[in-house]
């Protein structure tokens, strides 16, 4: 039997030995509760398995030119990150209990924290959520905690894929959470000053926000903080290597998407969330968190810390549920930034911007594409309005091997002919050249 | 200092755009500058600074620390499985080009189905606790659904913390109930504790304790007489897989932790993958998006779900995750996984057996995949768990799981996992014997541990105080 070590005539020597038989074994669970034998088919081979999961790979398209975003991009990923995170002294590890072993894991997530907190200007991060969408919400739910508050502002220009799981995950509670529409792809001010009152425990948007477009938080942060409030800021990582910081701008809780930082697309996972804050909001931060310490000699290392405010200790009354973060994704993200570095990451974040600025020019140029919204300042994502539907669009392309982006009308309401198109440094001005000829001619 | 580990592709676009000065960052991150080998050799350091199922025995009790096939993790890298997008099916003509993963998605809740007897799968939570809120939000549904109010969920003394904290953080109340003297839950205590209030109940079987709760049928009868469901915690199927399926003990909600029954690398903490299963009246409240196959033998993904409790996460789960849980199945089959239970429960009692004579064991009885002993006994001499757990290290064994249960007084929870052969066992009995021998003869050579790691026991409570979690 594959991966089960003992056999058959060891397996008889450890029951002689403690005097059980194998009936034994199961005698507390009454026959009544046994089942039959599962409806199954029999074990395979690793190479017939192999063959088969080949098979199946080979039914997904990995050909497809792509432009989708929507929140998840298609980055080059160096050979170093895979090479580092397939050492198994990782991976077959488990949350860093003890620490005198785990050295490895836990300086790595402080690391990775350090690295969240530079990338963002933050002080404190965590050791990671399941995802983007998540860790927004888990921001709402401490943004909640640290004001005694129950009122949630989110712009509708926030990714919405986030918005819809944080509807569902406050169905059950009593929180007040109000959405505003966007004004021209953009956080609408005056709708979101109007509603901003002392009730208010946080103010969510995102940077660039779901259109791409850039935006400069630091009003609303000024304007949130008159009231009592926080703000919120989920952020794209890559963008940060040119853009303005969350921190700079103000913000309280500042959230976010790893997939960009040398993860795989992976049809959606494992992906990483981020989550940064102030100092002095620590201790109402959920997930696990690493901390320098020293040991009885004096020698620098690392523990898990702050641990009273998670489940294992303070069960129903913890900051969150969450036990597990994606430490393995952390890694994946860490080595990634630091193979990167302080210049790697800014260019290629100003790559994006210009391969994504030239494709802007090239599409616009198009007859009948136009761009969907007046606002100019985008960083590698743009919503173009076309002179038809943009879904049948969109699925022409793919027959000529186009990912060409992600038609708006499927989360927002009367954007029929919008599409949404992202350019990574991955794409090539060939490849762009070939996106505007195909759209030019399906049009 | 401007070293670098990558070179980033040369432009080849004739533009560089100059993007307006208020939005951008004023200086660069401050991230490493280093070339690639040095990274290399950074993580490789770190990496021989850690310890893994790969390295030696992980006895961690409760986190299933079995062998991950390496196979899984090839075929997780597979490009068609690794590069693909996740709004690809959500595009016109884009399901066509993700069949191979939808089918993976639909075989694998088939699969799932069968084993735990439910009727409906999702496989979106993304972690073990994950799916205890989606599970819980269903119930909350299933109770909105029926205008019953509720509002208290039941969950044993003995339980994980996440599922009181999942509870709570769905808006429940929680109410613990007790054990009994033979480590079950109390059903006379539960008895007292029902009423038209109560949600739901949460259970983990076989416990904690790595006890099988005999009642657990009557429990689950007692729960439904007041219009309750009865959650299972999936956290030890390990133990009973291919033996007992939860629905047949009457269950109506479980979840799974793929990286514990189903082989999934642990990741040092993550990423997990906590699918959530439900009987037939539950089936209708699931998350949307669910995997459908068509008349024509083609995959899709339905969105058309009125009384869904909705999005829970971004897509559909952790697909590589989930990929790597397929392949194991795939190759244990359906005897293998019953070789599963079989080989997980008699290394556990091996275990329990061969070392009652020299740790306090609570609860005597045949246990199934773990066991619990109480170093209360060397606790007399100083020595506590923790010492113990220290001194195992320097013997090149993980420590098993301490002070959980919190119901057992310095708790030592030892799981062996079916993938452990005789001979390892023997060894980590072994030192576990000679540590207490140690601790009635030579306690402070225990207290001392450990003494072979490059750090020492690190102060927790001065980290505490004094925090640094970050170098800004």
């Amino acid at each position: 039997m594959p991966f089960i070590a003992n056999t058959e005539q060891q397996r008889q020597e450890m029951l002689d030995a403690i005097g059980l038989t194998a009936a034994d074994l199961f005698s507390d669970v009454d026959a009544s509760m046994r089942c039959g034998p599962l409806d199954m088919p029999a074990g395979m081979s690793e190479q017939a398995v192999r063959a088969r999961l080949a098979e199946l790979a080979g039914k997904n398209s990995i050909n497809l030119t792509c432009f989708l975003g929507g929140g998840f991009y298609d980055h080059f990923i160096p050979a170093a990150v895979g090479a580092l995170i397939g050492r198994s002294e990782f991976y077959t590890a488990y949350t860093p209990y003890q620490p005198e072993i785990s050295q490895g894991t836990l300086q790595a997530i402080y690391e990775y924290q350090s690295a969240i907190c530079r990338l963002t200007d933050m002080q404190a991060a965590n050791a990671s959520l399941y995802d983007g969408g998540t860790a927004l919400y888990e921001a709402m739910m401490m943004a909640l905690r640290v004001t005694d508050r129950n009122k949630i502002i989110i712009d509708d220009s926030v990714n919405p894929i986030y918005r819809v799981m944080i509807h569902s995950y406050t169905r059950n509670l009593k929180i007040e959470l109000v959405e505003t529409k966007n004004a021209d792809g953009q956080a609408d001010r005056e709708a979101i000053l109007k509603l901003l009152d002392d009730k208010t425990a946080g103010v969510i948007v995102q940077n660039p926000n779901f259109f791409g477009l850039i935006d400069d938080y630091s009003d609303l942060a000024e304007a949130a903080h008159a009231k009592g409030a926080l703000l919120i800021c989920s952020c794209y990582p890559t963008s940060l290597g040119i853009l303005k910081t969350p921190g700079a701008m103000g913000a309280d809780i500042v959230t976010g998407e790893g997939q960009s930082l040398g993860l795989p697309m992976s049809f959606g996972g494992p992906y990483l969330g981020f989550m940064a804050t102030r100092s002095k909001y620590v201790r109402k931060m959920p997930g696990r968190i690493v901390g320098e310490a020293t040991d009885t000699e004096g020698r620098r290392g690392f523990v898990l810390t702050l641990q009273a405010r998670e489940q294992h200790i303070r069960r129903d009354k913890a900051t969150s549920n969450v036990c597990t973060n994606e430490a393995l994704c952390a890694l994946t993200a860490l080595v990634y930034l630091s193979l990167l570095g302080r210049e790697g990451l800014r260019e290629t974040a100003q790559l994006c911007a210009d391969k994504a600025s030239y494709a802007y020019q090239k599409l616009t140029a198009i007859k009948g594409v136009r761009p969907y919204f007046r606002a100019k300042w985008f960083f590698n994502e743009m919503v173009l309005d076309l002179p038809c539907e943009a879904s049948g669009v969109i699925g022409r392309l793919i027959e000529k091997g186009i990912a060409a982006g992600f038609p708006l009308s499927r989360y927002y309401e009367g954007m029929d002919n919008a599409i949404l198109i992202a350019v990574t440094e991955k794409r090539t001005k060939e490849e762009i050249g070939v996106l505007a000829e195909a759209l030019e001619a399906v049009l | 200092m401007g070293r670098r580990g990558v070179r980033v592709a040369a432009s080849d676009v004739p533009t560089s755009i100059h993007l307006r000065r208020s939005y951008l960052r004023e200086r660069p991150a401050a991230l490493p500058e280093l070339s690639e080998l040095d990274v290399v050799r950074h993580f490789t350091e770190l990496s021989r600074r850690n310890f893994g199922v790969d390295t030696s025995f992980y006895p961690l009790g409760s986190c299933t620390m079995k062998y991950n096939p390496k196979v899984a993790e090839r075929i997780a890298s597979y490009p068609g499985f690794a590069h693909l997008h996740p709004l690809l099916p959500q595009l016109r003509m884009g399901g066509i080009l993700t069949q191979g993963a939808l089918e993976v998605l639909y075989e694998m809740e088939r699969l799932l189905c069968e084993i735990v007897g439910m009727a409906a799968f999702t496989m979106q939570p993304l972690a073990g606790a994950h799916g205890e809120l989606t599970g819980i939000m269903m119930m909350a549904a299933y109770h909105r659904h029926r205008r019953n109010h509720k509002t208290t969920v039941l969950i044993a003394d003995s339980a994980h913390g996440t599922n009181p904290a999942s509870a709570a953080i769905a808006g429940y109340t929680v109410a613990s109930v007790p054990s009994d003297a033979q480590g079950g839950m109390d059903v006379q205590a539960l008895k007292g504790m029902l009423n038209d209030q109560v949600a739901g109940l949460m259970l983990t079987c076989p416990n904690t304790l790595g006890l099988f709760n005999p009642n657990v049928r009557e429990i689950c009868d007692l729960i439904h007489s007041v219009d309750g469901l009865a959650y299972y915690d999936g956290a030890n199927l390990n133990a009973i897989v291919g033996k007992v399926k939860p629905a047949d003990l009457g269950f109506d909600i479980v979840h799974l932790n793929l990286h514990k029954t189903f082989a999934t690398p642990h990741g040092s903490g993550g990423p997990g993958s906590g699918p959530v299963g439900v009987v037939e009246k539950l089936a209708e409240f699931l998350p949307v998006s669910t995997v459908i196959k068509r008349s024509d033998g083609t995959y899709a993904l339905e969105y058309d779900r009125p009384n869904s409790i909705g999005y829970i996460a971004p897509f559909y789960g952790n697909f590589g995750i989930i990929l790597r849980a397929y392949v194991y199945i795939l190759m244990l089959g359906r005897e293998g996984l019953e070789r599963v239970a079989e080989n997980a429960v008699l290394n556990a009692n091996y275990v329990r057996e061969k070392l009652k004579d020299y740790y306090h064991l609570p609860y005597p009885q045949v246990c199934k995949h773990e066991c619990v002993f109480s170093a209360a006994r060397q606790a007399e001499r100083g020595v506590h768990a923790l010492d113990i757990a220290k001194a195992l290290i320097d013997r090149g064994f993980h420590p098993p799981t301490m002070y959980f249960p919190t119901t057992v007084k310095e708790a030592l929870m030892i799981e062996p996992t079916e993938t452990e052969s005789k001979e390892t066992l023997d060894a980590f009995i072994d030192a576990m014997i000679e540590i207490a021998r140690l601790a009635e003869t030579h306690p402070e050579q225990i207290t001392a541990a450990p003494t072979t790691t490059p750090v020492g026991r690190l102060d927790e409570t001065a980290a505490a105080r004094n925090l640094n979690i970050a170098s800004l």
